[in-house]
């Protein structure tokens, strides 16, 4: 037996697995059209949409469009790459190699979260030359934008576990949970003025407290106390997690 | 130290209430080509995907090299590789990304996968092509692409299925060839399809799966010779032909077969039979043109087996 055959049940190696997982993710699909498209190009036309013809300062307006950034890029990777390996008949193989599923979930996760983390910087650079938006505090910024991508793309990765026929359906069903969390979160319009029902159901969204977290480093208000909301996102994403193995694991010979 | 290297003990597997594994038990040794035949639905590919540790057995235990498959998955699975049946390489990567990318999920270090990635890509006549996109590949090449990527991984043993299916001739006599060459230095391979050419020139063992149980194992030879009731006798004659009934009428012959002027008597004695084949022919005055006593091939032992019908006990 050699060297690394007895390794594979070590943390590195299986952290090696999620790495090259990782790195296949990137290569494929960082640029196919869905995640693009649901990745890029919905938060700036929602952007657009919310902002033309009504009059709020520019600058208030950055900390939603970053959080609507991560929402969208963390999230958009999960839902794709397992529907697509199923169809393209690439699953299989990789789940009869010696990276265990965790692993493989976690590649897919870190894939998520460095999309958006790094496509968040688009929004972060816009806003300091557009606007006279100032980073108050950095790090809240950054806590806000990574464990708030960490979080999203561990839901993405979740709603990828259903087998279906096709990654379009995954989108779809992925879209049908983002987009009603994405108006109850306070990204277009403050929690404490939303209506009394939203009020109730922002905490259920992790973007409500990614968003706060967002807000206090720009220098903003919050609606959650600061101490509160990296803990619920690290909550949300243990949860989130542990569903995803769960429902991947119960399902993974679906579709083969 | 034993030199059983697959061990399978009442494996069984349910889905959604339909039994696709109805509690097999066989080993393959080490060294072993070992063939695993079945119908369509038998239960061949639900089988590979238990003992690679894609799907989880319900019931029953397998050990890969010692290790359950349950309990010590990953390490299993260091040990194989495989080329599932519908599977396919990455079509975004090219040839020689997706060779790599096994690799690296298999830990091999890098100056090992490289020198062996080369190595293989002459082998498999891939090497003109190793910048190119899988997508770009016709089936045959993307195959033997698949036996690139799990061999890169140098597997003690390879796991196949169907694995030329619906290929060219050209790329199935590459597949065989590297496969026998692998097999000649101790790789196990175990190969299923329901091409019995294959399986006969091919494999040193078989076993034949039928509704999710094995029917047979044994060596492609044994099997032949255990099906006594399709054993035959052939024999040709020139003149005029006898009667069929006369020739049933024989001793031992359980049925007659004729066509392009050869008749085969089924018989579980057949040298008995020929010799009163012999005799006929004499009392008739009828020469004998051709007489020979042959085993059934595979394809027949595994129609008889797969059959609906009562079987006879296998000797």
């Amino acid at each position: 037996m050699t060297a690394y055959m007895e390794n594979t049940k070590s943390l590195r190696f299986q952290a090696h697995g999620a790495f090259v997982i990782l790195k296949k993710n990137i290569v494929i699909y960082y640029l196919k059209p869905p995640v693009l498209i649901f990745g890029v190009l919905f938060p700036v036309f929602f952007f657009l949409a919310f902002k033309m013809g009504r009059p709020i300062a520019a600058e208030n307006i950055v900390p939603g469009m970053v959080a609507m950034a991560v929402w969208f890029t963390a999230s958009a990777v999960g839902p794709l790459v397992t529907p697509w390996e199923r169809r393209a008949k690439t699953y299989e193989r990789l789940l009869a190699t010696p990276v265990s599923l965790q692993a493989i979930l976690a590649g897919d996760v870190l894939s998520g979260l460095l999309f958006g983390a790094c496509l968040s910087i688009i929004p972060v650079v816009l806003g300091f030359i557009l606007t006279d938006a100032v980073v108050y505090n950095l790090l809240f910024l950054v806590a806000g934008i990574i464990l708030g991508a960490v979080s999203f793309s561990s839901m993405g990765v979740l709603l990828a576990a259903p087998p279906a026929s096709s990654p379009s359906n995954i989108m779809l069903l992925s879209n049908l949970v983002r987009l009603p969390l994405l108006f109850v979160s306070g990204i277009f319009l403050p929690i404490s003025d939303m209506p009394f029902w939203a009020r109730w159901i922002a905490p259920v969204s992790p973007l409500s407290y990614a968003g706060d977290l967002i807000r206090l480093g720009f220098g903003q208000e919050a609606y959650f106390p600061a101490w509160l909301s990296p803990l619920i996102l690290i909550g949300f994403t243990s949860v989130l997690l542990c569903g995803a193995y769960k429902f991947h694991r119960r399902w993974r010979a679906r579709g083969l | 130290m034993s030199d059983t290297v697959v061990d399978v003990q009442g494996l069984v597997k349910h889905f959604d209430g339909v039994t696709a594994v109805a509690g097999i038990s066989f080993a393959v040794q080490s060294g072993e080509l070992f063939g695993f035949l079945g119908p369509n639905g038998a239960g061949k590919t639900t089988t590979v995907r238990l003992l690679t540790g894609v799907l989880e057995p319900t019931k029953g235990t397998a050990a890969i090299q010692g290790h359950d498959i349950r309990s010590q998955s990953l390490l299993s699975r260091a040990h194989i590789a495989v080329v599932p049946e519908e599977a396919n390489v990455y079509l975004d990567l090219s040839v020689w990304q997706n060779i790599m990318l096994m690799a690296e999920l298999y830990g091999i270090p890098n100056k090992q996968r490289t020198r062996k990635a080369v190595e293989l890509l002459d082998l498999l006549g891939l090497t003109e092509r190793s910048k190119q996109k899988a997508r770009t590949l016709s089936k045959g090449l993307r195959q033997r692409l698949m036996l690139c990527t799990a061999l890169v991984t140098e597997p003690e043993i390879l796991f196949l299925d169907e694995p030329t299916s619906g290929l060219d001739v050209q790329s199935k006599q590459i597949i065989h060839q590297i496969i026998r060459q692998l097999n000649s230095k101790r790789l196990t391979v175990f190969l299923t399809t329901h091409n019995m050419d294959e399986a006969e020139k091919m494999c040193s063992r078989v076993a034949i799966i039928n509704n999710g149980q094995i029917a047979a194992i044994d060596t492609p030879e044994g099997l032949r010779s255990a099906v006594r009731s399709r054993q035959f006798v052939e024999v040709s004659f020139s003149g005029q032909l006898p009667i069929l009934e006369e020739l049933r009428s024989l001793h031992g012959v359980s049925s007659v077969d004729f066509t392009d002027n050869t008749i085969r008597l089924y018989s579980k004695a057949p040298g008995q039979t020929a010799a009163e084949v012999v005799y006929f022919a004499r009392s008739k005055n009828i020469e004998i043109e051709q007489l020979c006593t042959k085993k059934p091939s595979l394809e027949e032992v595994f129609l008889y087996f797969t059959s609906q019908d009562e079987k006879e006990p296998v000797q």
